[in-house]
């Protein structure tokens, strides 16, 4: 639990901290650090240097933007938990951020970074594929956006390339309802399973719906079988939730589902498909 | 309602015993003034690190320490083999169990590592950072052999030795009660209800992991240690022991310390071979446990597997009580590893009437942790098998569980009494906490509340725990007080036990204050240093209380005496006649001839003052001890909700009524009642320490090990009863382990009964929500 030696460098600037990167062999980015100095001091990475962004003006704070809300990077939870805009425009989002760790780690932990490391069993991956999000990287060669469904491609791997830098996300606002539940870990606090849904509500009728897990799958993936069956539905139609629930794992592996020393991979899909439910009908609750 | 607090300057002089002061403690721990070992700070002070064991069961080959030698910072690195170049045999004092074998437990492996985690070898650094460093770059050689982390492996045919003086394993066996009455009463019995039941192995994490500082004097061959513990006496008689250095030139203090539980009881590696480096580099040594370090190596507790079986008549009175408890000791046999199930084994009546009864025990090594005490110790073991016999009895028999419980109990009249299983219970009156809690918590409505709730497919459990355990000191037991009236009035008191959170500054002041009749805040409270305080026996067994306030009442009582005689001096009248009250002693009958306790001190210092005969000085030192042992009781009761489709379980209410004998500080007790029961909870739905099959602890860190959090917990509801212990001066009985020892059995039958409509008659703990989904879908994982 003491971390080997590393250096540390403090980055002004995004530019500062890009050339930084590109400068220092073996370097890892460093913002709230709650994600990545855990993992150091279990031995599970051990950086040369560590170059800190979290104090980069620029990424941090959530704005209103013309089609929804932006995160910069390294807002942290709790400020993020702040914004009317975010749980207004993102309701799943603003759940989950609400549920990750305890008020210290909420304080210094950061959106961007969380994404970042891509720790499936942590609460952002399933609401930030219900909510449709964006996320902004730059590097050398300048800005890009992913989409997030082309974001998450394994258990700690993202579409973040070498010398990229996670500025900000991107989440459109959401006319209807949303939600995120989770079953928590009672040891470490992770998600067991998280469900993130965003339902598209108009007169009644439930448009289109994205639903998104995590904690469930080596790393945060859609729930196809729920979504479709939700679009069309009506938002008080008798056993909606229910039925979208039972629909969790229509489409799952049970090979593919987390098998750990706590659950075997069968009860996890049965948590999935009972937290799916739960956050469908939590959502069917706020839009009613 | 939780208990209200009062301030000191409220309560009238010679009421403070009984009154629910505001803890003394609390405004130095919360304003981050506290000083816990790890805070010690002395100039040249190196730091020691442990490397511990990489596997749980491997022969052990050459130990390369020269790359950690040459390691910036490192002043040494050490083996066995230094140990014993030094002259001590390098091992810490074995258990001795009668009917089976002593094996020894080295301070540094010898050849062969039981546990993963064992210490293997030390480095001692200039900084902490570099003793960490130089520990990656020790080589140590394992040649790897067959583990058995479970009993189960370590009792099958066949199975890997892990020591050569324990054959299959078993370290001792022994048993106790009358086996041919109990065989007899299971055949004359209508019925027997059997049931096997496992005490899953629970990890003690207190909040402050082990820690150490030493110093050694050389010019005065002192050695000085500060160490966060329970029992600053066994340690320093420990250190004295291991190191070969006399006690009295031993000096243990003991700073603020964040949580025990038993698992501090006795010092470790790293406490002795702090005290050992310090000698041989002679400079301060810090030992810091890291929370790893403490999983792994610090004791676990209460691994038992029990078959218990019930003799009953026709009409549900239990007639005979058998069973066999297999005690997993872990990788070496602690001296709370041979006593506590054998502990167990003598507490199986619980509270119940029970005529004739045999239990045997079998410990067992196995290649895991070393098994010992914790907040229980033996207790929660026992109390969680009868209670959930006990219901298993009522389901059988279809008997309400309160009523099977009631029926059986031990009549308040016939106490004190002995047991059919050799334990003595000093006081009790089991009928009046179980009407209590089953009124507070309504138990005339339950039923038909579950019905109702079962057709709307909510599952509503009610579970009993009715229990009693036995603590508080024994007659074979001592404590030292020192009770010092200064000569401006102020006392200073100090005692053997030693606080670990509990507020024995608090209490003890309280029950001091009273018996000399002086101010609250006049009363100084010591405890935590062997050269200021009376040898005792540390805190463990819910024993500060009785042992403690015994002996510091019965310290103050002698001082009153003294003060008798130089009043009647004073007075010029007779000692038959001097009555003392209230902080005075007067002339009786004639109330205007008065002196005061703090002007007799004062003359007590000037020996012309004092008649003949009289030594100077107004401070006295008793040794107490009790006239036995002392048996808090109550009724538990919670109330569950499961659900059958996630596992999931939710608390509706949680009832605690408990009789701790007098009661010194209610809002004291009702918080030691209230953390108790958190761990006990802790025991029934969240925790287990395990190892997976090549006993490599799985559970090392609390990212895996689901210590209980607030919000995981429920509100207790608690009320308690006062029947007096006969045997210490005080009546108090201890409170220190009650709700822990209760808490379990309580949620453990609250779930089974949830889910009997599922034809769930049986459930280990922890109740994770998968092990209650299978449950009702009839598997077991």
């Amino acid at each position: 639990m003491y971390p080997p030696a590393f250096d540390y460098l403090r980055a002004e600037s995004v530019e500062e901290a890009l050339d930084l990167l590109s400068d220092t062999e073996d370097a890892e980015l460093l913002a709230g650090g709650h994600s990545l100095l855990p993992t150091i001091k279990s031995g599970l990475a051990d950086p040369g240097t560590l170059i800190d962004v979290g104090g980069i003006d620029d990424l941090s704070g959530v704005e209103t933007t013309e089609e929804g809300v932006w995160i910069g990077a390294t807002t942290t939870y709790a400020d993020a938990l702040k914004s009317e805009t975010l749980a207004e425009r993102a309701p799943a989002v603003a759940d989950a951020i609400g549920e990750i760790g305890d008020v210290q780690v909420r304080n210094r932990g950061t959106v961007g970074g969380n994404v970042a490391h891509a720790d499936p069993a942590s609460d952002l991956p399933g609401p930030l594929l219900a909510a449709d999000a964006t996320v902004h990287v730059r590097g050398a060669d300048g800005e890009r956006s992913i989409p997030i469904d082309d974001y998450f491609l394994a258990m700690y791997a993202t579409a973040i390339e070498e010398g990229e830098i996670v500025t900000g996300i991107e989440i459109p606002a959401c006319e209807g309802s949303g939600a995120y539940v989770k079953k928590t870990s009672p040891s470490s606090g992770y998600a067991v399973v998280g469900v993130g849904v965003r339902l598209a509500v108009s007169g009644g009728e439930i448009e289109s719906a994205r639903v998104g897990a995590n904690g469930a799958f080596g790393y945060g993936r859609r729930l196809g079988p729920v979504e479709e069956f939700l679009a069309g539905e009506t938002i008080d139609g008798g056993d909606v939730a229910a039925e979208a629930g039972e629909r969790a794992t229509a489409d799952v592996e049970e090979w593919e589902l987390i098998e750990d020393i706590d659950t075997s991979s069968e009860f996890r899909g049965r948590l999935l498909e009972a937290y799916a439910e739960r956050a469908v009908d939590r959502a069917l609750d706020r839009a009613g | 309602m939780p208990v209200e607090t009062v301030e000191a300057e409220d309560v009238r002089a010679g009421e403070f015993a009984g009154s629910a002061v505001k803890r003394r403690e609390d405004p130095h721990l919360l304003t981050g003034e506290a000083r816990y070992t790890d805070d010690v700070q002395y100039p040249r002070m190196a730091h020691l690190a442990l490397l511990g064991s990489q596997y749980g069961h491997a022969e052990i080959g050459a130990i390369d320490t020269s790359a950690a030698e040459e390691s910036e910072g490192v002043l040494a690195v050490y083996t066995h083999e230094d140990l014993t170049e030094s002259g001590i045999d390098g091992t810490m004092p074995a258990a001795d169990p009668e009917n089976g074998v002593a094996v020894e437990r080295p301070l540094l492996a010898r050849e062969r590592v039981r546990y993963q985690g064992q210490p293997v070898a030390a480095v001692v650094a200039e900084g902490r950072y570099d003793a960490f460093r130089a520990l990656d770059l020790i080589e140590v050689e394992y040649d790897r052999l067959e583990a058995a982390p479970e009993l189960e492996d370590a009792l099958a045919e066949g199975a890997p030795r892990l020591h050569d003086a324990a054959e299959g394993n078993v370290c001792f066996e022994s048993e106790t009660g009358d086996e041919e009455a109990t065989e007899e009463a299971f055949s004359d019995a209508d019925h027997t209800v059997a049931l096997t039941v496992a005490n899953n192995r629970v990890i003690p994490t207190a909040m402050e992991p082990r820690a150490a500082v030493a110093r050694y004097r050389k010019s005065e061959d002192a050695l000085i240690v500060e160490l966060s513990s329970q029992n600053p006496h066994s340690v320093q008689d420990r250190l004295s022991d291991v190191l070969d250095v006399p006690e009295h030139r031993v000096t243990v203090r003991v700073p603020d310390v964040g949580g025990g539980f038993g698992a501090k009881l006795q010092p470790y590696s790293g406490h002795l071979l702090s005290a050992w480096c310090a000698m041989a580099l002679e400079r301060p040594i810090k030992w810091q446990a890291r929370r790893t370090d403490d999983f792994q190596s610090m004791v676990h507790a209460r691994h038992q597997e029990t078959e218990i079986e019930a003799a009953l008549s026709a009409e549900g009175d239990l007639l005979g009580l058998r069973g066999h408890i297999d005690a997993d000791l872990g990788g070496y046999a602690t001296g709370g590893g041979v006593g506590i199930p054998q502990g167990t084994a003598a507490m199986l009546c619980g509270q119940y009437d029970v005529p004739a009864g045999h239990v045997s025990v079998r410990g067992v090594f196995t290649n895991t942790a070393p098994i010992s005490a914790y907040r229980g110790a033996g207790r929660p073991e026992a109390a969680y098998v009868i209670e959930r016999l006990g219901s298993a009895c009522a389901r059988e028999l279809e008997i309400d569980p309160a009523e099977f419980r009631r029926r059986n109990f031990i009549p308040s009249k016939e106490f004190p009494v002995e047991t059919a299983l050799g334990r003595s219970y000093d006081s009790g009156d089991y009928e009046k906490t179980l009407d209590r809690a089953l009124e507070i918590v309504g138990y005339d409505g339950f039923r038909q509340r579950q019905e109702a709730a079962r057709e709307e497919e909510k599952y509503l459990g009610i579970g009993f725990s009715s229990y009693v355990e036995v603590c508080g000191g024994s007659s074979g037991d001592m404590e030292g007080g020192l009770v010092r009236m200064n000569p401006e009035g102020g006392v200073v008191v100090g005692t053997g036990t030693q606080d670990t959170g509990q507020g024995h500054a608090t209490s003890f002041a309280q029950v001091v204050a009273d018996e000399l009749g002086v101010d609250y805040d006049a009363v100084e409270v010591i405890e935590g240093d062997t050269d200021r305080v009376p040898e005792g026996g540390g805190t463990a067994g819910s024993r500060s209380l009785p042992m403690g306030g015994g002996a510091l009442r019965e310290a103050a009582g002698r001082l009153v005496e003294k003060g008798r005689t130089i009043a009647a001096h004073q007075l010029e009248a007779s000692e038959a006649d001097i009555e003392f009250d209230d902080g005075e002693f007067r002339v009786r009958g004639v109330p205007d001839r008065t002196v005061t306790i703090e002007a007799v001190a004062e003359a007590a210092y000037s020996p012309g003052d004092l008649p003949e005969g009289v030594d100077a000085g107004m401070e006295e030192t008793a040794f107490f001890t009790p006239e036995g042992s002392t048996a808090p009781f109550g009724t538990h009761v919670a109330i569950v909700e499961v659900d059958p489709d996630t596992g999931e379980l939710g608390f509706e209410r949680y009832v605690a009524v408990d009789d701790v004998g007098t009661q010194i500080n209610p809002k004291l007790v009702e918080g030691q009642i209230k953390g108790g029961i958190a761990q006990g909870i802790g025991q029934a739905v969240y925790e287990e320490g395990r190892y997976d099959e090549n006993a490599n602890l799985a559970t090392g860190s609390l990212q895996d090990y689901a210590m209980p959090k607030s919000w995981q917990l429920p509100e207790v509801d608690w009320e308690s009863t006062e029947t007096p212990s006969p045997n210490n001066p005080l009546g108090a009985k201890g409170v220190g382990e009650a709700g822990t020892i209760a808490a379990m059995p309580a949620v453990v039958n609250a779930a089974i009964d949830a889910l009997s409509p599922f034809g769930v008659d049986d459930l280990d703990a922890p109740l994770s929500e998968e092990t209650l989904w299978r449950a009702a879908r009839g598997e077991t994982r």
